[in-house]
């Protein structure tokens, strides 16, 4: 145990330097965006005084190297700075949305799975039947239908048409309000409340986004899923194990999922990161209060400490997921060691 | 809608009227007529118009929370839609004013009965510490001071308790009028000056989150990026009671999303719709729409002096008559803007404004124009549009560019993201010709020719530079309107606009709000804003 520690730590140090390059690159992008923040805040009938006085207030009419040298020991502080457009510290509004938009992503990625994985597996277990070609046609509906339209098509039938949907309000309807925030997931926070009204609703607010993400991202679970599975089920240790007359169970289970199931983590690992950033289009349809919505209001207002922030998130997230993703794969795989 | 059944008893068993905020919104929020659901495509991001980088949906907090000395009056228009009255200037927290003779100062008696929330009665120092607040922290504030001649803390007075003067260095028609905009609003200075610091004197921290006022709405709550919600503050007395308790504000950023709940009767007002929206919603029949043309307002397409052969007069007045008025008007504007071509004269025969130029599409004088500049074979161009308002300027710039091709004239569309509009257009006036759509709050020709005709100033992306027009300008911005001159300066005014055209107007835009029939009291202002101390629901 304590030697898997130590590759887990000396994961993390390899991490470092990526995320030292993600800080000087969402640095230097931002601000080779052709916006003018100073332009922007300084409001609509700003004169050329008063954009000055905004750009020194910001601290723009400092050199780069002296911007990026203050923005480093900010960091190293713990201070990234405070979004111009929120007039909130960037820290406090990325733990606001983080857990709206992962309670999206996993709930909608938990029903990609759950559907793709079965569907894939059987529609390599039986290619060419009527499972294989009902995988072909999610597949390819879920790659080419873009997600605005999955759930603007979604929000029309179940809200607009049938009424089955609560209305398509974020996080919750009108009529509640947020439970007490322990974990800011509010599935997880009502439940710990003891609610059941609002756990409910927060459901309920759940199904139409996280089912258009799900749809959206079976695409490649699933294709990974057959694939993997076809090549491990043409395998000689397959072929082995039902000479050796085993159940077919134990053969697709014990034999040929195990092996398959290394390609499919680490699909579901770049799928993860994948969502959590592109799922803006939902957001916006759905007013969820998101990370993805917060990201671009802020590139369209060239708001640098709040773009860097979200940048600085997710590289600091994808990191933990590709660490998470790679101590599962030796779990599930002994061949696989975390180095060498 | 059975949950919603069963909410309803369970706020009746729980008292829904010891909200604010319990463990639910009132039940039936959307149904109920004491709140209002209003959903709208961007949320604030402060309760301090004052701040720099405050948005401008946060206008409405500033409107609704604060008072200010005067405000304007609301006129009904031809169709009954309500629209506020730019020539009625009524008693807010001063119950009566007083010009003195000379026309340079101007005294308020302020009303015994304006308190703030804490009960706390305003008086003239709360006025005086907020106006010098608004032309001490720069950016757009001190910018729409200055336009009432504004710009130093000398200049307000505390005469004594309960009574306040401006002093102003010339008579101007601008000061009293731009007292009614949102950005002289009042605070409690007592509250603020407890929690400014020596970095922060104007305590922009902390009015920044948290509200100081004496406005008829107080603010309940605020979710950012999600809602906010207004409660009624029940001691207000400067004017009729508001007709709803609560407002809801919910941030709705998709526009598809905003008219479906507002079709399922699940909101009761959209403001702001786009005027497909609200086309389609006036013949569906279900939702009411109310609307008015923006005062002073004016979707222009812009040609840009700095840039050849735009220098040329001519070749400005062939493109006038080069655009597809009509079509525009219908296909960009589904019909909700006010024509602003086909006048019938070169000089203008009254100074309303705007009114409509005279030109129209003819391609033979278009042609003949060309041809008298030296440019018979058309040139080629770039037209620049905001993707922000692609909305309406994505297909008027097809049409422009397809109307402009009859002519030889080859435009290349060139769309520019949002972000970086203000600044290739307003602030380095590079594009040569490009939309633009600057509408001015103070209503007066003389205030619109001041931003978007005088060399250098912000809304004149034209780079146009008239000697006359600037002399004009600066001898009428601050004449009263009574004078006879001044009907004369606007006519020239007016005149030199129809001539040389460095801004061509398309049309005069509409402001649309969607609502369920069962409110009322919906008005349009020119801060393009939701009013609700108006509104009332049954």
């Amino acid at each position: 145990m304590g030697s898997r520690l130590i590759q887990v730590g000396r994961r993390l140090a390899q991490a470092l330097p990526s995320v030292f390059g993600v800080i000087v690159i969402s640095f230097v992008l931002t601000r080779a965006l052709p916006g003018d923040p100073a332009v922007y805040f300084a409001g609509a009938m700003a004169d050329e005084e008063s954009i000055e006085q905004v750009r020194r207030a910001l601290g723009l009419d400092r050199t780069w190297i002296e911007q990026f040298l203050i923005y480093v020991g900010n960091l190293a502080n713990g201070d990234w700075g405070m979004s111009l457009s929120t007039g909130r510290p960037v820290t406090e509004e990325l733990m606001q949305r983080l857990p709206a938009s992962l309670e999206l992503t996993l709930l909608g990625l938990g029903l990609a799975v759950a559907v793709a994985v079965p569907l894939g597996v059987l529609a390599a277990t039986r290619p060419d039947s009527w499972v294989d070609h009902l995988c072909r046609l999610l597949v390819t509906a879920g790659v080419s239908l873009p997600t605005f339209f999955t759930g603007l098509f979604l929000v029309y039938i179940f809200y607009y048409l049938l009424g089955w949907a609560p209305s398509p309000l974020g996080r919750l309807d009108i009529l509640y309000l947020s439970p007490p925030q322990v974990t800011g997931f509010y599935v997880i926070d009502s439940l710990i409340a003891g609610d059941g009204e609002t756990l409910g609703a927060a459901l309920a607010q759940l199904v139409l986004p996280a089912a258009t993400l799900g749809l959206f991202a079976l695409a490649p679970i699933a294709r990974m899923t057959r694939a993997a599975m076809l090549g491990a089920l043409g395998s000689e240790f397959v072929r082995t194990a039902r000479a050796g007359g085993l159940s077919s169970a134990v053969v697709l289970g014990t034999y040929a999922f195990r092996n398959a199931a290394l390609p499919v983590l680490t699909t579901l690992g770049m799928v993860f990161s994948f969502l959590l950033g592109a799922n803006v289009l939902v957001e916006k349809v759905f007013s969820w209060p998101g990370i993805g919505s917060f990201a671009i209001e802020a590139l369209v207002a060239s708001d640098y400490a709040a773009v860097q922030g979200f940048v600085l998130a997710m590289a600091l997230l994808f990191v933990c997921v590709n660490l998470a993703i790679d101590v599962i794969l030796t779990l599930v795989d002994p061949r696989v060691g975390l180095d060498e | 809608m059975q949950r919603r059944e069963f909410l309803k008893h369970l706020g009746v068993a729980t008292g829904a009227s010891v909200l604010p905020f319990l463990k639910y919104l009132p039940a039936e929020a959307a149904g109920r007529s004491d709140t209002l659901v209003v959903v709208s495509g961007s949320g604030i991001n402060s309760l301090d118009l004052h701040r720099k980088g405050t948005n401008r949906p946060s206008y409405q907090v500033t409107v609704n929370i604060y008072d200010r000395l005067v405000r304007f009056g609301v006129k009904t228009l031809e169709d009954g839609s309500l629209a506020y009255d730019s020539t009625k200037i009524e008693p807010e927290v001063a119950e009566s004013w007083t010009v003195s003779e000379d026309g340079k100062s101007l005294s308020f008696k302020i009303n015994p009965k304006a308190k703030f929330w804490d009960g706390s009665p305003v008086t003239a120092h709360d006025v005086k510490w907020s106006f010098d607040r608004a032309v001490s922290l720069g950016g757009f504030p001190a910018v729409q001071m200055k336009a009432g001649s504004m710009t130093k803390p000398e200049q307000f007075v505390v005469v004594d308790d309960m009574t306040f003067r401006i002093d102003i260095p010339a008579p101007s028609k601008l000061t009293l009028p731009d007292l009614a905009v949102p950005i002289p609003f009042i605070i409690n200075s007592k509250v603020a000056k407890a929690k400014a610091t020596e970095k922060d004197p104007w305590a922009t921290e902390f009015l920044h989150k948290t509200a100081a006022g004496s406005g008829a709405y107080k603010m309940a709550r605020w979710d950012p990026g999600q809602q906010f919600v207004y409660e009624r503050n029940d001691d207000w007395a400067l004017g009729t009671k508001p007709g709803v308790k609560r407002v809801i504000v919910r941030e709705v950023p998709s526009a598809s999303t905003r008219r479906a709940l507002v079709e399922r009767g699940d909101a009761d007002l959209y403001m702001n719709v786009p005027a497909k929206d609200a086309k389609e919603f006036e013949e569906g029949g279900k939702v009411g729409v109310s609307g008015a043309p923006i005062d002073n307002c004016l979707h222009v397409l812009a040609l840009n002096l700095k840039h050849k052969p735009f220098d040329n007069v001519k070749v400005r007045q062939a493109i006038a008559y080069a655009l597809p008025y009509k079509e525009i008007v219908a296909a960009a504007a589904y019909g909700r803007g006010k024509p602003m071509f086909g006048g019938k004269d070169m000089t203008p025969a009254d100074i309303t404004w705007p009114q409509p130029f005279p030109y129209d599409q003819d391609f033979d004088k278009a042609k003949a124009l060309l041809a008298e500049a030296g440019l018979k074979d058309g040139f080629e161009t770039t037209l620049s549009f905001n993707l922000g308002l692609a909305d309406w300027q994505e297909p008027t710039a097809l049409l422009i560019q397809e109307a402009l091709g009859k002519i030889g004239i080859k435009a290349k569309l060139d769309k520019i993201p949002g972000a970086n509009w203000r600044t290739a257009a307003l602030v380095e006036k590079r594009l040569p010709m490009h939309l633009e759509n600057f509408g001015g709050w103070l209503n007066y020709p003389d205030y619109y020719f001041f931003w978007a005709y005088k060399f250098g100033h912000l809304f004149n992306s034209s780079n146009y530079k008239n000697p006359e027009v600037e002399k004009l300008v600066d001898e009428t911005l601050h004449m009263e309107t009574s004078e006879p001159q001044y009907v004369e300066n606007v006519k020239k005014l007016i005149s030199i606009a129809f001539e040389d055209v460095p801004r061509i107007p398309l049309y005069q835009p509409y402001l649309d709000s969607a609502m369920q029939k069962n409110v009322s009291g919906y008005a349009s202002w020119f801060h393009r804003q939701l009013d609700c101390r108006g509104i009332a629901k049954v």
